[in-house]
């Protein structure tokens, strides 16, 4: 039984809470560039394609043909005469939702291993840990673009290769935080009113150790959005798509390089280091934010 | 009967043996009584309140015994049964309250949360429900969607009684529900177990290291030593006429606000190592009047009245005499 009015309250509450969270986050400069960041790439991959036309996209006149940046074409163009701008801007959403779809995958296989692991302990802990051990221990790289060449380039598989094979670290902090939650007398008081296993892991657990998965969520993205560039500039991305990797991967294939076409080069490249870095960032500040410890008081 | 434990010892299993926690308890509580199980840190009296309701952990085993609640055997129950008990037939306010909620979640939830699991009840009535508690343990029902962290000491104590009355339980056991709180609110706490105890005919056990409390709200008193139970009977009469030397020595240590005036005395020595416990009457090392049968034979339990029993062989020559 939920009242207006006490609907009201609870807003109230989440907004006190999203203020004095707020309050402490703007204090962190890094955090604020991060956000920034993240926001105007963001913008650019949500409006951005609705305002590039896609004519530019198309080849129109061979003499446009790795040309440098002009008033026409602001980041010059390529090898076919494809606006470089324009690509920089739809990469962005390719980039962007590879990024969060197989930063989601990893963190429900990381975070539903490490609860598990952590509660029961024992055998089904050992089991679970061996198997997150393998995963970090084989280099990443080699058995992404294994399993990639093996399920074949398309957006997809991209999304699954990047989240399958970058869970391991999560599971491994959410196991430990686990182990430390379960001994707290509150689980225990939950064994002794008749909870089941599954609901103390996912009523009493889960949200304890939610800050936890928070904060490592805006790191594995970064790593994510990382793969799918170094995937797509290795020749595992969909040929498909316009994305930063693939324009790389052009880029270089096509000799870029030996032209002298910094444009074609450094644009692609570019976004790539900021939307990681700025993914970095927020991470950190986060990171002071949910733990005090790191918080300087001056 | 409502709760009737006989013979009951818990163990637990360590590296190198048995602790014997708990050696052959026995206890019985009727209906809306109070029985309060006092004894000094480690004597066994948290691992006697878990052992009824077999929250043990993993390491610990109820031997043997019987534990029966309401004409119902629960001592071979199985972990399902035991589910459907706890909190139904007897609940219990935890040792050290403060921490037993959840941080994360808001303290009308983590009572709601009881009920749907063992009422089977809609959010909405359990929701109603948990208002209604809350105003039986006089707290403003305004404030159940508040979390744990905005509540004080007390009123944290004040949640977890609701929670533990929450389904109607025939028992409530106590551990040590006061032991976090100053006077003041330790009083006001008793108060409203003694209300809702004589409210609902429950029968209650506390435990606790203060005689004080027991005093003031315990119908019987189990004195515990070692793990067993030295001296069991009405609390005045235990109070006034202690017959085991153990529960003479924990009086004296007690400063008395009325009567004469004396320094509070403090038992010698220290409580024995359960690994290994002392032989015969597990008191004697530390006793002021222990004998050489003391130290070889086990003491049973002497009558003394109606209801009032002692385990010491002082009392087998003055009775024999």
């Amino acid at each position: 039984m939920i009242t207006s009015e006490q609907k009201k309250d609870l807003f109230a509450l989440w907004k006190k809470n999203l203020v004095s969270f707020w309050g402490i986050y703007s204090q962190n400069k890094m955090g604020l560039i991060g956000l920034v960041i993240l926001i105007i790439f963001t913008l650019m991959a949500l409006f951005g394609p609705l305002l590039v036309e896609i004519t530019t996209m198309a080849v129109d006149d061979v003499t446009q043909v790795l040309h440098p940046p002009t008033g026409n074409f602001w980041l010059g163009t390529d090898d076919l005469g494809k606006d470089i701008f324009a690509g920089v801007i739809i990469g962005s959403r390719v980039s962007l939702l590879v990024g969060v779809a197989a930063t989601a995958i990893s963190m429900i296989i990381g975070t539903v291993i490490g609860i598990v692991s952590g509660f029961y302990g024992k055998t089904i802990d050992a089991l679970l840990m061996r198997i997150t051990d393998v995963f970090l221990v084989i280099p990443w790289l080699p058995l992404m673009l294994v399993m990639a060449a093996l399920l074949g380039p398309s957006l997809a598989n991209i999304i699954f290769v990047i989240g399958i094979t970058s869970w391991a670290g999560t599971a491994r902090i959410i196991r430990s935080q686990t182990l430390s939650i379960k001994e707290r007398p509150y689980v225990e008081r939950a064994r002794a009113i008749g909870s089941g296993d599954t609901h103390i892991m996912f009523y009493h657990i889960l949200p304890n150790v939610f800050p936890l998965i928070f904060a490592n969520t805006v790191l594995v993205a970064a790593i994510a959005i990382l793969s799918e560039t170094t995937l797509s500039f290795l020749g595992m991305g969909d040929p498909t798509r316009v994305t930063w990797g693939m324009m790389l991967h052009f880029a270089f294939s096509m000799g870029a390089v030996s032209f002298g076409a910094w444009w074609w080069l450094l644009p692609p490249g570019i976004c790539v280091v900021l939307v990681v870095l700025s993914f970095t960032f927020i991470g950190y500040a986060l990171d002071e934010v949910l733990n005090p410890k790191l918080r300087r008081r001056d | 009967m409502l709760l009737e434990v006989e013979n009951m010892t818990t163990y637990y299993k360590l590296k190198d043996g048995f602790v014997r926690a708990c050696e052959n308890i026995s206890l019985s509580l009727k209906q809306g009584e109070a029985l309060g199980l006092v004894g000094e840190s480690a004597s066994g009296k948290t691992t006697a309140a878990l052992s009824l309701i077999k929250l043990l952990p993993e390491n610990a085993k109820v031997m043997s015994g019987k534990i029966s609640i309401a004409g119902r055997d629960i001592s071979q129950a199985m972990e399902a049964e035991l589910r459907r008990i706890r909190w139904k037939e007897i609940a219990i306010i935890f040792q050290g309250a403060m921490n037993a909620l959840n941080p994360v979640r808001r303290v009308g939830d983590q009572i709601v949360e009881v009920l749907r699991i063992h009422e089977k009840m809609t959010d909405k009535a359990a929701l109603l429900r948990t208002i209604d508690l809350f105003e039986q343990v006089e707290i403003d029902p305004s404030r159940v969607r508040d979390y744990p962290h905005e509540f004080s000491g007390g009123m944290r104590q004040r949640v977890m009684i609701a929670m533990a009355i929450a389904c109607n339980p025939k028992v409530v056991i106590g551990d040590e529900p006061t032991t976090a709180l100053d006077v003041m609110v330790q009083a006001q706490v008793l108060q409203l177990l003694e209300k809702l105890r004589s409210k609902r005919r429950m029968g209650m056990i506390l435990i606790t290291h203060d005689l004080s409390v027991v005093g003031e709200t315990c119908d019987r008193v189990a004195v515990m030593y070692a793990g067993q139970i030295i001296e069991s009977g009405p609390t005045e009469r235990v109070f006034e006429n202690p017959a085991h030397p153990y529960t003479r020595a924990l009086i004296a240590a007690f400063p008395n606000i009325e009567g004469e005036r004396y320094l509070a005395q403090s038992i010698p020595g220290n409580p024995p190592n359960l690994l290994n416990p002392p032989s015969g009457c597990r008191f004697h090392e530390r006793c002021s009047e222990s004998m050489k049968l003391c130290s070889c034979q086990e003491p049973l339990p002497v009558k003394l009245d109606s209801g009032h029993f002692a385990s010491c062989h002082l009392l087998g020559r003055r009775v024999l005499s």
